[in-house]
């Protein structure tokens, strides 16, 4: 009977979540966001969403085919990086966009540094930054035909409103009626989703809300409008500011892992996200800000080492 | 200041409910009965009988071997049969006593015939070392090194783990039930040690009948109280424990006593009694039967050398084929793959489960999501620990504070990605106390 056993060292038990489960939530997570984006742009956004997630998977599956590694398909992360890189594109990009994107996502940024928990910047942010620096005009490029109408919205995001001194409405920009990435426009979708990966342990607040604070204390102080409220909010809710502080600074593999590091990585996230908006030439920021918080991270754990359990000011000798 | 908790730990499946209305029950052996010489932390024990020799239930067949040592008792009266290597639990072959059994319990006398008021501060630090006695928590330091501290007038608290935080495991759970006033007899034998200690009873509070029986038992005792602590895992680890209960924190360099504690686990402190009261030195120990292979679970007082498989036959048997035997609880004990091995000093349970979650599942990258870091109760990063010590990086390990590693595995637990962090980090601390040790 004895041969029958098996062992190994303890623990024996193990908590029931999972790689698979985690990244599967975080895809539930996204899904009112694109569900709202779906219903805002229209059909060519959730045809835009399936290409993009296809691409990123098939990418994967191609990759481990031909390297001849183990299949990693079943961990949904492939399925999240397209979701999330769907989200920061415009309704009128073409299909090819969205090919291209994923396959530069999963290839170039994942998989040739070794897949999943190896990538230094997170992916989908990599892909769009390059799709952004290849193909700026369509990238930028937000006009999009209001589902059921014939009306062709041009294309000037509240941000470059912002940014050139025009009037904005903020209640549109937390609702999501306005033009952008088909993710990212609508405030109430996201943070909605956001509650979902809060509530189900899969996130909390600790990078997010220092991201959101840091940021808003830049624009108080450098924007030089004083208290100016209603600016504030036009900046927080407008952009890829909430989805990249909900889903993208949150991302496991490109976050520091100590509470300590989150608290120093987010403020960063939230100075350069405010430099960028305030004093460069494009009205975002929000996803060079991450990925340059994302290349700084070794930096930020090295210095933030939390101090251990009964640790003495002085040392004592062994 | 009690803080009742600690930061960290982790809510595993309790499963206590399987054993814990269970009232102990005494069994005796059937078979022959094997001690190993070294079921503590220290030197083995010298045997003393030979073989073919009579021994008596109670009489020493082996003496310390140093002064961290411990002394083993036959539980049986029998014949020597042989000392030779056997399997423990731990899969290793170690130099045991075997004792055929006569069935005849015919006990020797008394280790000591004194008076409790007649005893002096040495007389029951010896009689604690010479009964045999170690913590029986799971550790097996041998108590009177933990009673000697350098100033015994330094020590503030006295503290009796009862925590019990292991899932499945009920022994303690059943004893502060069934026999409250030898425990606390036994805290009060360990408090008249330390003048200016007073003692704490520190409860789990899923167990509030345990709680409130010992409050009933310690009521009219000034220098004694019961504290209920939160339920979590690993709060009976000694320096999670100690923080609990007094706030005074310990590192890997330090000892207890160096913050002013002594702690020792409930069945440690029963023995303690029986010791100092009874002159009976430590031959039996309360082994929680459990787990969804066995039929009936239940908490066995069993004496020591017995040998797994007959535990399994007086709880009926297995109901379906286990995958996984563990002496021990889920979190830190020992998997077996031969049930013929013996209870020792330190033997707190045998949980035979039908699934091995292990196995169940396959290993996958670190996603660096950073639960093990929430969940560490020593405040380390894991999932670094452990990439250093695959890597044999014994400097970046140490960087990152790896011996201060209480290896309760909570890591390895909450791993979403199934990694074995804590099997990592402990074979590299073992190999690098081992070099120290070498010099």
């Amino acid at each position: 009977m004895s041969d029958l056993m098996k062992v190994s060292s303890t623990p024996h038990v193990r908590a029931k979540s999972s790689t698979a489960r985690i990244m599967l939530t975080v895809a539930v997570a996204l899904l009112p966001a694109a569900g709202f984006g779906v219903w805002h742009f229209g059909g060519k956004a959730l045809l835009l969403i399936l290409i993009t997630v296809a691409s990123c998977v098939l990418s994967e599956w191609l990759f481990c085919l031909i390297a001849k590694k183990k299949n990693t398909i079943g961990d949904f992360s492939a399925v999240v990086t397209g979701l999330l890189l769907a989200m920061n594109l415009p309704v009128s990009a073409p299909w090819w966009i969205g090919v291209i994107g994923g396959m530069f996502a999963i290839i170039v940024v994942k998989m040739l540094f070794g897949g999943l928990g190896q990538n230094f910047m997170n992916p989908a942010l990599g892909a769009r930054c390059f799709l952004l620096i290849s193909f700026s005009k369509i990238m930028t490029n937000f006009s999009y035909v209001v589902p059921g109408g014939a009306d062709v919205v041009s294309g000037a995001t509240p941000l470059a409103c912002l940014k050139n001194g025009d009037p904005v409405i903020v209640r549109d920009m937390i609702l999501g009626t306005i033009p952008g990435t088909i993710g990212e426009t609508s405030m109430l979708a996201i943070v909605f989703g956001g509650c979902i990966l809060i509530m189900a342990g899969v996130i909390d607040m600790v990078v997010t809300g220092t991201y959101l604070l840091s940021f808003a204390v830049f624009i108080l102080l450098f924007a030089g409008r004083g208290l100016d409220w209603y600016y504030l909010s036009a900046h927080i809710s407008g952009g890829g500011l909430m989805l990249g502080a909900f889903f993208m600074a949150t991302d496991y593999v490109t976050r520091p892992i100590t509470q300590k590091g989150q608290v120093i990585y987010g403020v960063l996230l939230g100075v350069l996200t405010g430099i960028f908006r305030l004093f460069g030439p494009s009205a975002e920021g929000v996803s060079y800000a991450i990925i340059i918080g994302n290349l700084l991270v070794p930096l930020i754990e090295k210095i933030s080492v939390p101090a251990y359990f009964g640790k003495r000011k002085v040392e004592r000798k062994k | 200041m009690a803080k009742r908790t600690f930061r960290g730990g982790v809510h595993p499946y309790d499963g206590k409910a399987l054993s814990k209305d269970k009232p102990i029950r005494d069994i005796l052996p059937k078979g022959e009965l094997v001690y190993p010489l070294s079921q503590h932390i220290g030197a083995p024990a010298k045997p003393i009988v030979e073989k073919g020799q009579r021994v008596l239930a109670g009489e020493k067949i082996a003496e310390a071997g140093g002064f961290v040592s411990s002394p083993v008792y036959a539980s049986v009266s029998g014949t020597v049969k042989c000392i030779e290597p056997r399997r423990t639990v731990t899969g290793d072959n170690i130099n045991c006593i075997v004792i055929e059994n006569d069935m005849q319990y015919e006990a020797a006398p008394p280790i000591h015939t004194m008076n409790f008021k007649d005893m002096k501060r040495e007389d029951i630090i010896h009689i604690i070392g010479e009964a045999g006695i170690v913590g029986m928590g799971g550790a097996g330091f041998p108590t009177q090194v933990k009673l000697s501290p350098k100033e015994p007038d330094k020590i503030d608290y006295v503290i009796v783990n009862c925590a019990e935080c292991e899932p499945y495991l009920t022994s303690d759970y059943r004893k502060m039930l069934e026999e409250p006033d030898k425990l606390v007899r036994g805290l009060q034998i360990m408090l008249s040690l330390f003048p200016g200690a007073q003692g704490i009873l520190a409860v789990e509070d899923n167990k509030p009948d345990c709680i409130e029986k010992l409050r009933k038992q310690t009521e009219n005792l000034d220098h004694i109280f019961v504290r209920a602590l939160m339920t979590k895992y690993p709060q009976g680890s000694e320096r999670q424990l100690i923080y609990a209960v007094t706030g005074r924190t310990i590192n890997s360099t330090m000892l207890p006593a160096d913050q002013g504690c002594v702690v020792n686990n409930v069945d440690t402190v029963i023995a303690i009694c029986n010791a100092i009261d009874e002159g009976q030195p430590l031959m039996h120990r309360i082994v929680t039967v459990t787990g969804d292979a066995v039929r009936e679970p239940q908490n066995f007082r069993v004496k020591t050398g017995t040998l797994y498989s007959e535990l399994i036959e007086e709880a009926g048997g297995f109901v379906t084929q286990p995958e996984k035997i563990i002496s021990g609880g889920p979190m830190m004990g020992f998997a077996i793959f031969d049930i013929d091995v013996p209870v020792t000093k330190t033997s707190s349970a045998l949980l035979c489960m039908t699934k091995d979650e292990v196995s169940m599942w396959e290993v996958g990258p670190c996603i660096n999501c950073g639960r093990c870091v929430e969940v560490c109760p020593s405040r380390l990063i894991p999932t670094r620990l452990a990439e250093h010590a695959d890597h044999f990086n014994t400097e970046g390990f140490l960087e990152l504070n790896g011996m201060e590693c209480v290896e309760c595995g909570s890591c390895t637990y909450i791993c979403p990605a199934k990694r074995q962090l804590a099997q990592s980090i402990k074979s590299m601390r073992k190999t690098i106390l081992a070099n120290r040790r070498k010099g």
